[in-house]
């Protein structure tokens, strides 16, 4: 027997793959995006698939415009359910498809392609939209139909609030398409965490720091957790593989950042809701927290300085 | 008494097909093929001509230097030829080829091992030609002569045997206990250590019961199944606390370790005055019957494929050692040596192919040795060997662990390898 495969070390490998971390991401964002249907009609179910098909699109636009072999794992419908989800429900039509467009060409591409994504490409694609048409992008519909504010908007302009815990809680309230009900987020974040999809300390440290900060303040932390992108943006923008640092310590500073940050825009900016924000400014500090958490091997010892 | 382990670490599948299937001796191989370099150090020089007979356990290689060891003739027979052969770690070594002719004188008991000084013993046990018997053939007596600032209190054996397939320290212990106990004791007396260590994974509990059985005084201890447990800073972590400083030896923490099967082979020499030139191997996945067997060393693996049935199908890969660390042969026509622990056959190669990091950060979650292993190999990858070293590449003992959890299939223990490569071949001093 000659010429044998003499390929390294190991010679074994895991069954785990990319595909199915997408399928269980898909799985958990479901319910919370049914319920969006439910809440504010076909026109958000439209806004989403519009966003998916154009997610996907430019996906593999993108990859025959690099001259890279076309593979579709899923992290395109992710990034357009996602897009969707953080997109008021009343948006016309041709916004989803800029924001995709934005987010996957230019945020997820221009960088690399899949892995090299420094910030998170939905949120990218948001953030765009809102700096190109905030009007667009703040008219809200209410739950009975009828155009007013968000729970949070609604807390900066008049100072009141119009929810109170349980309906936030189940998600009852203005706001957008995905984002209203902390209960079902809560549980496909919860699923996630579980399987080992996603990192728990995020979650942890975003809500933690965030709630301690708005108590400290004089500000009703639970009201702040509850309202607005938080529980979307936690469990499943800020956990995203790409735009955080790969030590277990930077992710806790990491979730404590986005926490810091949400608070500071949610209390002192002219904006309302900070969530976007604050974790593409996390992801962009992501590497600088890398390297200061960097790993020390077992066995390490601090080198002692013999003259001092 | 509970259940210890280290930190990290991944539970490998089991696949342990032959750990029920006692040790098989083979007969007097017709022809072996003997490297003079089965060891981490210098070659040895042949001390036979072409035409000269030999016997079994007669001296063929001497030693060249301290870090070294010599080698024996496994069989009774003729040197037929002297040249370079391919050697498991593929490269050529210069080898002894002999053809058998059957015969076995065999060994005579020495009666008085208990009056043996620690320096008779010590010689007995490099004559012996032993080395590390658990794939990293570092010469057991240079393990033994620690510089006298190193006080040694301890000594543990090695029979976590972690690597999936593998069986042959399982079965070794199940049928040699008191020999390895044995040859624990006279590790011990070596190196002045009062206290002796078995640690063995909980999948081999009948193994621990035997053992326990034959301790006489040493500690046998149970240990977590979980790879790379048998890596020994990993033991040395779970069987006593103690931490092998970053670059160093278990030396530095009073500790030398050794593999079950040294154990035994140290008893061998001590007790029989026999040199290591046989050792169990365990052959499995694709062939016919997969089993363990009693190998003289310099037995081609071609043949010894023929006596476990022939392969069952067209191999692929042909790996010496586990699945996690061995070395894949370009050809079946290369000895079995002194660290040959297995011989594993694979038609089904998983040949996974490579995509992006999604720096899920796997890798670093399970690596034993804490490092980041995603990172080191980006680095080596695009050359920038500096940072690799800054990110610790030295310090990885490639076990695996990350290129086998990589959802992304990424060649980790590759790139790593490169970059230890490239910096040790400035003659930067290792860490």
């Amino acid at each position: 027997m000659e010429n044998l495969n003499v390929s390294g070390s190991p010679h074994i490998f895991e069954r785990s793959s990319k595909k199915r971390i997408m399928l269980f991401v898909l799985l958990a964002l479901l319910p919370a995006a049914g319920y969006g249907v439910f809440l504010f009609g076909v026109r958000a179910l439209l806004v989403m698939i519009v966003s998916v098909v154009s997610a996907v699109l430019t996906q593999i636009l993108m990859q025959v415009l690099v001259k890279r072999k076309v593979k579709v794992d899923g992290s395109g419908v992710v990034t357009g359910l996602l897009l969707g989800m953080i997109l008021p429900p009343t948006v016309p039509l041709w916004m989803p498809v800029v924001g995709a467009f934005f987010g996957i060409a230019i945020v997820k591409w221009v960088f690399g392609g899949f892995g090299y994504a420094m910030f998170n490409p939905a949120l990218a694609g948001r953030a765009f939209l809102m700096a190109a048409w905030p009007a667009l992008m703040t008219i809200w519909r209410g739950v009975d139909g009828v155009t007013g504010a968000t729970p949070l908007g609604a807390l900066k302009i008049g100072g009141i609030k119009t929810a109170g815990y349980f309906e936030l809680f189940m998600g009852n309230v203005g706001g957008s398409v995905g984002e209203t009900s902390a209960l079902l987020l809560l549980i496909g974040g919860l699923f996630l965490m579980v399987t080992k999809v996603i990192d728990w300390r995020v979650p942890l440290a975003y809500i933690g720091s965030l709630s301690l900060l708005m108590f400290v303040l004089g500000e009703d932390p639970v009201f702040h957790v509850l309202a607005g992108g938080v529980m979307l943006g936690t469990f499943f923008m800020a956990t995203g593989y790409e735009g955080m640092p790969l030590t277990k310590k930077g992710r806790v500073i990491f979730g404590i950042g986005c926490g810091l940050l949400t608070v500071i825009i949610r209390l002192y900016s002219g904006m309302p809701e900070g969530v976007t924000y604050a974790i593409l400014l996390m992801n962009g500090f992501s590497p600088l927290i890398e390297r200061w958490t960097r790993l020390r091997p077992f066995g390490y010892v601090k080198k002692v300085n013999k003259n001092g | 008494m509970a259940t210890v382990s280290f930190r990290k670490g991944f539970v490998l599948p089991h696949r342990k097909f032959t750990e029920k299937s006692k040790i098989e001796a083979l007969g007097m191989p017709k022809k072996v093929v003997i490297p003079l370099q089965q060891h981490i150090g210098k070659e040895c020089k042949p001390v036979v001509k072409v035409g000269d007979s030999v016997k079994v356990g007669q001296k063929i290689g001497e030693s060249e230097g301290f870090v070294s060891a010599p080698v024996h003739s496994s069989v009774s027979g003729r040197v037929v030829e002297i040249k370079e052969w391919l050697h498991p770690l593929g490269k050529k070594v210069l080898s002894v080829v002999i053809e058998g002719n059957g015969k076995d004188d065999g060994f005579k008991e020495n009666k008085n091992v208990e009056k043996l000084s620690r320096e008779k013993l010590l010689k007995i046990i490099k004559e012996a030609g032993i080395v590390g018997m658990g794939g990293a053939t570092f010469p057991t007596h240079v393990k033994l002569s620690p510089p006298k600032e190193k006080k040694i209190d301890t000594v543990i054996l090695n029979g976590g045997e972690c690597e999936p397939y593998l069986t042959t320290d399982h079965r070794l212990m199940m049928e040699f206990s008191s020999e390895i106990v044995k040859g624990l004791k006279i590790l011990m007396k070596v190196v002045g250590a009062k206290k002796g260590f078995i640690g063995i994974e909980n999948d081999k509990k009948d193994a621990i019961d035997v053992m326990r059985k034959a301790a006489n005084g040493v500690e046998v201890v149970k240990l977590k199944t979980k790879y790379p447990q048998g890596a020994e800073k990993m033991l040395i972590k779970a069987l006593m606390g103690r931490v092998v400083p970053l670059g160093g030896l278990p030396m530095d923490v009073g500790v030398v370790v050794n593999n079950v099967g040294t154990a035994k082979a140290v008893h061998d020499a001590v007790y029989f005055g026999k040199p290591l030139i046989e050792r169990v191997v365990t052959v499995t996945g694709d062939v016919n019957e997969p089993k363990n067997v009693m190998v003289k060393v310099g037995m081609l693996v071609k043949d010894l494929i023929k006596e476990c049935g022939g392969y069952k199908g067209t191999p692929k890969k042909v790996i010496m050692g586990g699945p996690m660390m061995g070395i894949a042969q370009s050809s079946d026509n290369v000895p079995v040596i002194k660290g040959s622990s297995g011989v594993l056959v694979l038609d089904d190669v998983e040949e996974p192919e490579e995509r992006e990091c999604i720096r899920c950060a796997k890798c670093v979650d399970y690596c034993p040795m804490n490092l980041m292993p995603v990172t080191i190999a980006k680095f080596g990858r695009a050359d920038r060997i500096k940072q690799a070293e800054d990110y610790y590449a030295n310090a990885c003992f490639e076990c695996g662990v990350c290129a086998y959890v990589c959802p992304s299939k990424i060649p980790l223990v590759k790139w790593i390898k490169y970059a230890k490569g490239k910096i040790n071949e400035n003659g930067k001093p290792k860490r």
